[in-house]
């Protein structure tokens, strides 16, 4: 009976057929939901992952050290099940199972590139540092002054009003600076300095003519209660998730707001494989799905759709989309999708000890630092004859327990029992250019374990980044020493790209279709009803921690996106 | 069942930890030499271990490493997190730490009282932190770091360590970056 089944595959397209799509449920997934609900469209969000709810789902956090079988540390096992995840500073006995098995989820690295992922609702939202600094018309203007990459088409008067829109929302703690090159937020009250910090900040405005500061960390943890979350406990054990709502993640604030307002369908477990494209319309059409529990195909359907699967993940999905219109992977006639593969380069700094302030102390555990914000080629004065663009740093000071100490005994216990001297250190978090060579391509050989075929990553520091490291480091030194501190130490442990988890730029934002993938509003320049506002869409990488702009960003598309949908455009 | 599965079935129960699982093994024989070399611990290791840990961190007027378990979690840890060519040195370490109370007092380390533990280990860090600052990257760690980090790692990681000997709050609520500290306050323990 043909009519039958016309009639069913009608209902079963209906049934799957929403207002809107997104890829992925991570901080600018999160973020695309809660904007598409609260206009009103009926909206699927789709995770690859299992579900995570938010407190029930946050298992092990609340135990203390002793109940834990290794006290918090990494076992072979965990090195053996995920040698790259296990490396991580947030990876631990608890938040492990927020860390992807490496096993089930390989790529070639064709060069060095750790690639740290979380595939469950939220994504790296849960296990993210939560830092949050706006970036500002030095950065968007990077690219057009020296010539890297291709122009930013935006600015940073389009961007600055959903910086104001996101930020209360997702609440960040900071001060306000007035400083041009790290523009002020909305902020809730700023967490303290200790007193050493508050030390060496002086210090460092004192001792530096170029207008140098040192800031306390802006931060997605909240100081006073945001909605119905929070405030911050200081347990400092974000990763692991906060039962105290205590600071900003996915789970915690957008998609329970989307979640509120009646729209939001969330569907785990729903490995995207390609984005289906429509030749007439020259539209994406919807998206094909691969259950990742009974590996049964499924499609979506819906008029708008937001790639939100994070930096590589998203370059996966469009390079493995390919039609007769679209050999080359979905919008990527600029063949650009997959290139330009940024991340930040850091672990280069110094550290050193401080004699004074014996009499004083510290309370609570703070999960936060301070900044010292880019002061290199801001002005024509700061301008370095060796490298383009900057770097940023982010550290702490603390009177730390002492860890061990000679002999044994109750001599050795007494003193393990006091606290040990202050001590301070920064690291560096420096930009990264973008490269053409640098990228991610589908893998001809490799395929995961879903049929999906891997990525070989192909990235690498250069030249510039090389000699930026060298500043990196002496800075650092320079002004712990001139701060007044003691056994000052430098180092650079160089990490591998990929390793400060900032990677981005895949699909980059331009003004031209020749040479960019998304036009200023996100949207792809070939495939009107598709936006990407993760890490993908990123021209240039600065040298701020990303997620803020993302969640901008993110914000801004959705609202052009519905009014586009609303004129009919599309 | 033999003890030691007896052990792991409590444990298990226990939700996984063994820590404080000596109060189990009360009574067993310490030393068990076949066993240190096939790379598994024995019941009486556990006594041995909890000894050494004691010897480097002594109930004083708070209690030492052994009430806290710190021998059951040093063969956990060296178990689970060392790999083969450190789990070889700290087995063989458990024996050349024997054989150099052998060698000094003629008895084996459980036989030979406080003070000449204390004496013996004492001796052993001086000839560990002499080695460490020696060896060359690519060496192992001297086996008595690695009963030394331990202990100081499982100990104050430890309910007992961390409450009693330093100070712990697990929800701290607030942070303050100048408060006044005197000589004697104890450390927090994270």
């Amino acid at each position: 009976m043909p009519n039958d089944s016309i009639h069913i595959n009608n209902k079963a397209v209906a049934q799957n057929t929403y207002d809107a799509i997104v890829v992925g449920s991570g901080i600018s997934g999160g973020w695309a939901a809660k904007e598409l609900c609260e206009k009103g469209l009926k909206t699927l969000v789709l995770e690859r992952g299992r579900n995570v709810e938010h407190i029930k789902d946050y298992t092990g956090t609340t135990l203390d050290p002793w109940e834990l079988k290794h006290h918090g540390s990494r076992t072979q096992q965990d090195k053996k099940d995920s040698p790259i995840q296990s490396k991580c500073y947030a990876y631990n006995e608890v938040s492990k199972h927020f860390f992807v098995n490496d096993e089930e989820n390989p790529y070639n690295q064709v060069k060095p590139f750790d690639w740290i992922r979380g595939y469950h609702v939220g994504g790296r939202s849960l296990t993210w540092g939560r830092q949050c600094y706006r970036w500002s018309d030095i950065d968007f203007e990077a690219n057009a002054k020296d010539g890297y990459g291709v122009d930013w088409p935006i600015r940073y008067k389009d961007i600055a009003p959903w910086y104001d829109y996101v930020e209360p929302f997702v609440g960040i703690s900071g001060s306000a600076e007035g400083l041009p090159q790290l523009p002020d937020g909305k902020f809730l009250p700023p967490m303290e300095m200790n007193c050493l910090e508050k030390h060496v900040a002086e210090r460092i405005k004192k001792e530096f003519a170029d207008g140098r500061r040192m800031i306390i960390g802006r931060s997605a943890n909240h100081t006073q209660r945001v909605g119905d979350r929070g405030p911050c406990q200081y347990r400092n054990k974000c990763h692991e998730g906060c039962p105290f709502g205590g600071y900003f993640s996915s789970n915690s604030a957008t998609l329970p707001a989307a979640k509120k307002t009646g729209n939001l369908t969330l569907r785990p477990f729903s490995i995207v494989t390609e984005v289906i494209y429509d030749k007439e319309s020259k539209r994406a059409k919807g998206i094909r799905i691969i259950d990742a529990e009974t590996m049964k195909t499924e499609e979506y359907f819906a008029r708008i759709i937001f790639l939100n699967a994070s930096t590589l993940g998203t370059a996966t999905i469009l390079l493995h989309s390919v039609s007769d219109a679209f050999p080359n992977g979905l919008g990527n006639s600029s063949e650009q999708v997959g290139h330009n593969l940024m991340d930040h380069h850091y672990g280069v700094g110094a550290g050193g000890s401080f004699d004074g302030f014996q009499d004083q102390y510290i309370y609570g555990r703070r999960p936060n630092g301070i900044y010292i914000p880019r002061f290199r080629n801001i002005s024509e004065k700061t301008k370095q004859s060796d490298y383009v663009r900057g770097f940023g740093y982010q550290g702490g000071a603390s009177r730390g327990r002492q860890w061990s100490a000679d002999g044994v005994g109750e001599e050795l216990k007494d003193q393990l029992l006091e606290p040990g001297n202050w001590s301070m250190g920064i690291g560096s978090w420096g930009e990264h250019l973008p490269y053409y060579e640098n990228k991610a391509t589908l893998s001809k050989d490799k395929k995961d374990k879903w049929g999906m075929p891997a990525l070989d990553i192909d990235c690498e520091f250069k030249a510039n980044e090389l000699a930026m490291r060298k500043d990196m480091m002496n800075s650092a030194a320079e002004m712990l020493e001139k701060a007044g501190l003691k056994n000052v130490n430098t180092y650079d442990s160089m990490p591998a790209p990929g390793f400060c988890i900032h990677e981005m730029g895949t699909a980059r934002m331009g003004r031209d279709p020749k040479t960019s993938v998304l036009n200023g509003f996100n949207q792809m320049h070939e495939v009107k009803n598709v936006f990407i506002t993760d890490g993908a869409c990123m021209a240039s990488s600065a040298c701020q921690n990303p997620s803020i702009t993302y969640m901008a960003l993110t914000a801004r598309a959705a609202d052009y996106a519905v009014k586009e949908l609303k004129k009919g455009d599309i | 069942m033999n003890r030691r599965e007896a052990l792991s079935r409590v444990a298990l129960i226990l939700g996984g930890t063994v820590v404080g699982a000596n109060v189990f093994l009360e009574g067993c024989k310490p030393g068990d030499k076949k066993a240190a070399t096939t790379g598994t611990f024995s019941d009486g290791d556990i006594a041995y271990l909890d000894e050494i840990a004691e010897t480097i961190i002594p109930a004083t007027n708070t209690p030492g490493a052994k009430a806290a378990g710190v021998g059951a979690f040093m063969t956990v840890m060296v178990n689970d997190c060392y790999d083969e060519k450190d789990q070889k040195v700290f087995f063989e370490g458990m024996k050349l730490l024997n054989e150099a109370s052998d060698k000094k007092f003629g008895k084996s380390f459980m036989d030979i009282d406080a003070a000449e533990r204390k004496t013996l280990l004492t001796e052993i860090d001086a000839d560990a932190k002499k080695y460490m600052a020696e060896k060359k990257a690519e060496d192992p760690k001297h086996y008595f770091r690695m009963m030394k980090e331990l202990t100081l790692l499982g100990y104050f990681t430890s309910e007992i360590g961390a409450t009693q000997a330093l100070r712990y709050v697990a929800v701290p609520g607030k942070y303050e970056g100048c408060v006044p500290y005197k000589k004697g306050d104890r450390a927090w323990a994270s």
